[in-house]
């Protein structure tokens, strides 16, 4: 791990060298009244003042819609075409905050329990982190309470703290990291010993994990949980805009003798996710799949998969229709 | 290094289908590829997703036993949108397969055990491949028990396969049908599985009960099974939840901190008794 | 608000209802707020904030219950709750009504007509919001009507926070749920997203109220609240339907004369 510094002309040339590069480059950008990751060309495109995006940056290792294979029937035969890493372009992801870089864990953490997932893998290779550490945050965030930080560097292959000057203190974090920067190494200068923490918004936590999780473990016919998700609508809106979310669902797109099979997202929140084609279905009502969802990132994935999952990114809070907000049910349960 | 994509099926081609009752069928299906054929094992208790290309997949055990060289089976509702297109496929025709995935019944500790087996309408076929792979290395077992059930006569599955069962003497096979499901010709016990299983009175002492069937028939047999003196870690049973990529990831068969496709399908009692009832 | 308050844990303590739907403080903006006793009734608000459609909780029976139950309902809710009255998915003897009109005073309805007289005084408009995007979209040809909707479309995923919002979407089994024939995609793709938006608002013809909560619930900020009541506006004059007021003659989708103009059905 390097430290250096990086001044404001230096960010804009490395940025272009990137883009010249012939790596995509996807930043935070205005647009339709909302800041969303969009494939970017010039630094002067890339979105200011804000606190979050409104989608987190899970699409480009985990795409809302990809193909899983392709088929093709001739003559009672058939052939398939299995996904190709190979076609996945090289990409960096440029400003993203801490805690979308950290749900980067969890999210491959599922995806690769055991067995390894060949389509997220080859995204994961191919994707680079540039991210920004935060200086600023609302009153939906909350990444200090789940192990994380303003300052957090996991997941990130780099990381840019902003300074006074319009330059950045820069952590070169992994070998990608060194890969971005050795195509513009002479921008890079040394540390000028600044702090980092200096520059970093101070971020109480709200409850304790551990807490949390003990009082979790407890809850399961708790009326909690009804209580809780009376206003919830049953839509996807937490599930998809959560860096960490992964459940999804298998489809088939047929055309006649050809077709293939795609993965897209899926929520555990949506009424028919457990449905039986009996017509059974275990979590029937709302209250049981509200708790699905919050013993899953809780309680059930800190237990198997040794990692919580939730980046305290406030997203779920923010999009969702009825202000199911996270931070205050979880709160809410640690103070039972 | 290229990783494997779980998600792309092996091709296989129907070698034979057997029409076991109204609406259900078992498929004997081939590798097409010899390298897969060679390379292919797996053990009791284990599960695939089977597909039909143009509609999707559907997950079934195995319902073969791995003795058996050279081809595996599955035993199939037509109910919903893959089924029916599983099923309307013929001898010859090529679907997918992907597995084998789950747990397995632990069939090295039940060795010198009596072995009980308890099973109702389509939940035979998982327990098939047990009874199978039980039945071919029969020396390793005691005295083996097989009760099993449908709602009438025409419902039961594997019926050549019964047959086979009964005449044997190394086996007690008890088949029953629900009150009113006989026919004229019928001479076996008529009555609900755990009515049965309670007839019949198996002793508890050294043996391994294998219970499988719909929930309802479960929830009676595990009374009587008590009854009869059997502890929790004398019960196996296997488990169905709706479940897609079979190897844990889409989050769907997730129950309780278990994954019904990983830590799963098999399940003793007492792994059983730490499920929330009321999600599976 | 201090009448609706009192009057709401009037009504719960006396056991004239189970269940007050109403509103109170969020984080950000008011929420649903359910109160199944007196003390909960103090949470109550209602004022110009309050932008929810609560009659989208009204066909939720495992949440009301079988029991009388109240809800506080600003105009959006009235108009919803008179559309799901005309389609037969509420009684009277179940539900009441209460309100805080504009002088300030609470209002209580216990029958249909009592909210049609009052909701009749308010006129359906588009806001300036609506009537900024509308104008624009508007002064577009039929292809670059397209172009902006299917990039709309691209951010899409399908979490159909729209559907889950939208009183009149209760169908106990959507569209796009039913795999036999899969007349919907259901994957996130901008023409199966397409296909998603235009199916449901063929389905809102002559029943969309204009409340705009499928758009306010859109996570990804797509006006989708537009297209539908676009359509209600549309379709008004050729179905002779009110904007704003209960669409008594049903469905559009499924009424015909057998004058219509159209060839192809006979």
């Amino acid at each position: 791990m390097e430290t250096k510094y990086i001044s404001q002309s230096g960010i804009e040339q490395w940025f272009n060298a990137i883009v010249i590069s012939g790596k995509r480059v996807f930043a935070p950008v205005n647009s339709r009244g909302q800041v969303d990751f969009k494939l970017v060309k010039k630094l002067s495109e890339v979105a200011d003042e804000y606190i979050q995006t409104t989608q987190s940056i899970k699409a480009s290792v985990y795409p809302k819609a990809e193909v899983l294979f392709s088929y093709e029937k001739v003559n009672g035969k058939v052939t398939l075409t299995d996904f190709d890493p190979e076609s996945v372009p090289e990409t960096v992801l440029w400003k993203v905050h801490p805690c979308d870089a950290a749900g980067f864990k969890p999210l491959s953490a599922i995806f690769n329990w055991d067995t390894a997932d060949k389509l997220h893998n080859a995204h994961l290779v191919k994707t680079s982190v540039v991210s920004f550490s935060c200086a600023a945050a609302d009153e939906s965030c909350f990444c200090t309470s789940v192990n994380g930080s303003p300052g957090n560097t996991a997941g990130s292959d780099i990381q840019l703290t902003m300074l006074p000057d319009g330059g950045a203190i820069v952590e070169i974090l992994t070998a990608k990291g060194e890969t971005l920067v050795a195509l513009m190494p002479n921008v890079f200068e040394a540390d000028k010993g600044e702090k980092k923490e200096k520059y970093l918004v101070d971020l109480l936590a709200r409850f304790n994990l551990e807490e949390v999780n003990a009082k979790l473990n407890k809850a399961f016919n708790s009326t909690v949980w009804k209580e809780q998700s009376e206003r919830c609508l049953g839509c996807g809106a937490c599930a998809f805009v959560c860096p960490t979310c992964a459940c999804f669902d298998i489809q088939e797109d047929a055309h006649g003798s050809k077709g293939r099979r795609i993965r897209c997202w899926d929520a555990c929140g949506f009424a028919m996710f457990t449905l039986h084609t009996s017509g059974h279905n275990p979590r029937e009502h709302q209250s049981q799949r509200w708790r699905q969802r919050i013993l899953h990132k809780f309680s059930y994935m800190p237990e198997r998969l040794s990692v919580v999952g939730c980046t305290g990114c406030g997203r779920c809070s923010r999009a969702c229709p009825v202000d199911m907000n996270i931070l205050e049910h979880i709160t809410s349960i640690a103070k039972q | 290094m290229s990783e494997q994509n779980t998600y792309l099926p092996y091709l296989m081609t129907i070698e034979k289908v057997i029409k076991e009752a109204p609406g259900v069928k078992t498929y004997r299906l081939k590798f097409q590829d010899e390298a897969d054929a060679e390379a292919f094992e797996f053990k009791a208790g284990q599960f695939g997703e089977y597909s039909a290309f143009g509609e999707g997949e559907s997950t079934f055990c195995i319902a073969s036993s791995p003795t058996r060289k050279g081809y595996i089976e599955c035993t199939f509702r037509d109910t919903g949108r893959v089924t029916s297109g599983l099923a309307s496929l013929e001898e010859g025709s090529t679907m997918g397969f992907r597995g084998p995935y789950g747990n397995v019944f632990p069939m090295e500790e039940w060795k010198g055990k009596n072995l009980l087996f308890i099973a109702g309408g389509i939940a035979l076929p998982p327990m098939r491949c047990v009874i199978w792979n039980a039945l071919d290395l029969r020396e390793n077992f005691k005295d083996i028990t097989i009760v099993y059930g449908a709602k009438t006569v025409n419902d039961l599955v594997y019926k050549s396969e019964l047959k086979e069962w009964s005449d044997r003497p190394d086996v007690r096979m008890v088949t029953t049908v629900d009150p009113g499901g006989e026919n004229a010709d019928w001479k076996g016990e008529i009555g609900f599985v755990p009515t049965v299983v309670d007839k019949v009175a198996p002793s508890s002492e050294n043996t391994i009960a294998i219970v499988c069937g719909p929930p309802i028939m479960i929830k009676f047999t595990f009374p009587v099974l008590e009854k009869l003196g059997f502890k929790d870690d004398q019960i196996y049973t296997t488990l169905e939840n709706r479940m897609k990529c079979g190897v844990g990831k889409c989050g769907r068969c997730n129950v309780g901190k278990l994954y019904i496709c990983k830590d799963g399908p098999v399940f003793n009692k007492e792994e059983l008794n730490l499920i929330p009832a009321e999600e599976y | 608000m201090k009448k609706l308050r009192d009057r709401a844990a009037e009504l719960l303590s006396q056991g004239v209802v189970s269940l007050v739907i109403g509103y109170e403080e969020g984080t950000k903006r008011p929420r649903p707020l359910f109160c199944r006793n007196s003390e909960s009734a103090e949470k109550l608000i209602f004022d110009s904030r309050c932008f929810h459609n609560l009659a989208v909780y009204i066909t939720k029976k495992e949440l009301v219950g079988k029991e009388r139950f109240a809800v506080t309902a600003p105009i959006s809710t009235l108009r919803s709750i008179m559309q799901l009255y005309v389609e037969n998915q509420l009684s009277e003897e179940k539900l009441l009504v209460l309100t805080v009109d504009l002088s300030g005073e609470l209002r209580e309805f216990t029958t249909f007509d009592e909210i049609a007289a009052y909701v009749a005084q308010f006129e359906l408009k588009r806001g300036e919001r609506e009537q900024g995007i509308l104008s624009k979209i508007e002064a577009m040809d039929r292809a670059e009507r397209w172009k902006f909707w299917m990039e709309e479309m691209s951010h899409c995923f399908k979490c159909y926070a729209c559907r889950s919002a939208c009183p009149l979407c209760y169908c106990s089994k959507c569209v796009v749920e039913v795999n036999r024939p899969q007349w919907i995609n259901p994957w996130p793709a901008p023409l199966a997203n397409m296909e998603w938006h235009i199916n449901r608002a063929m389905h809102m013809v002559g029943r969309c109220t204009a409340c705009g909560a499928c758009g306010d619930a859109c996570p990804v900020g797509i006006p989708i609240d537009l297209i539908t009541r676009k359509m209600m506006e549309d379709m008004a004059p050729e179905f002779g339907y009110v904007p704003g007021q209960p669409a008594k003659q049903g469905n559009a989708l499924s009424s015909w004369k057998l004058d219509d103009r159209e060839q192809f059905i006979r």
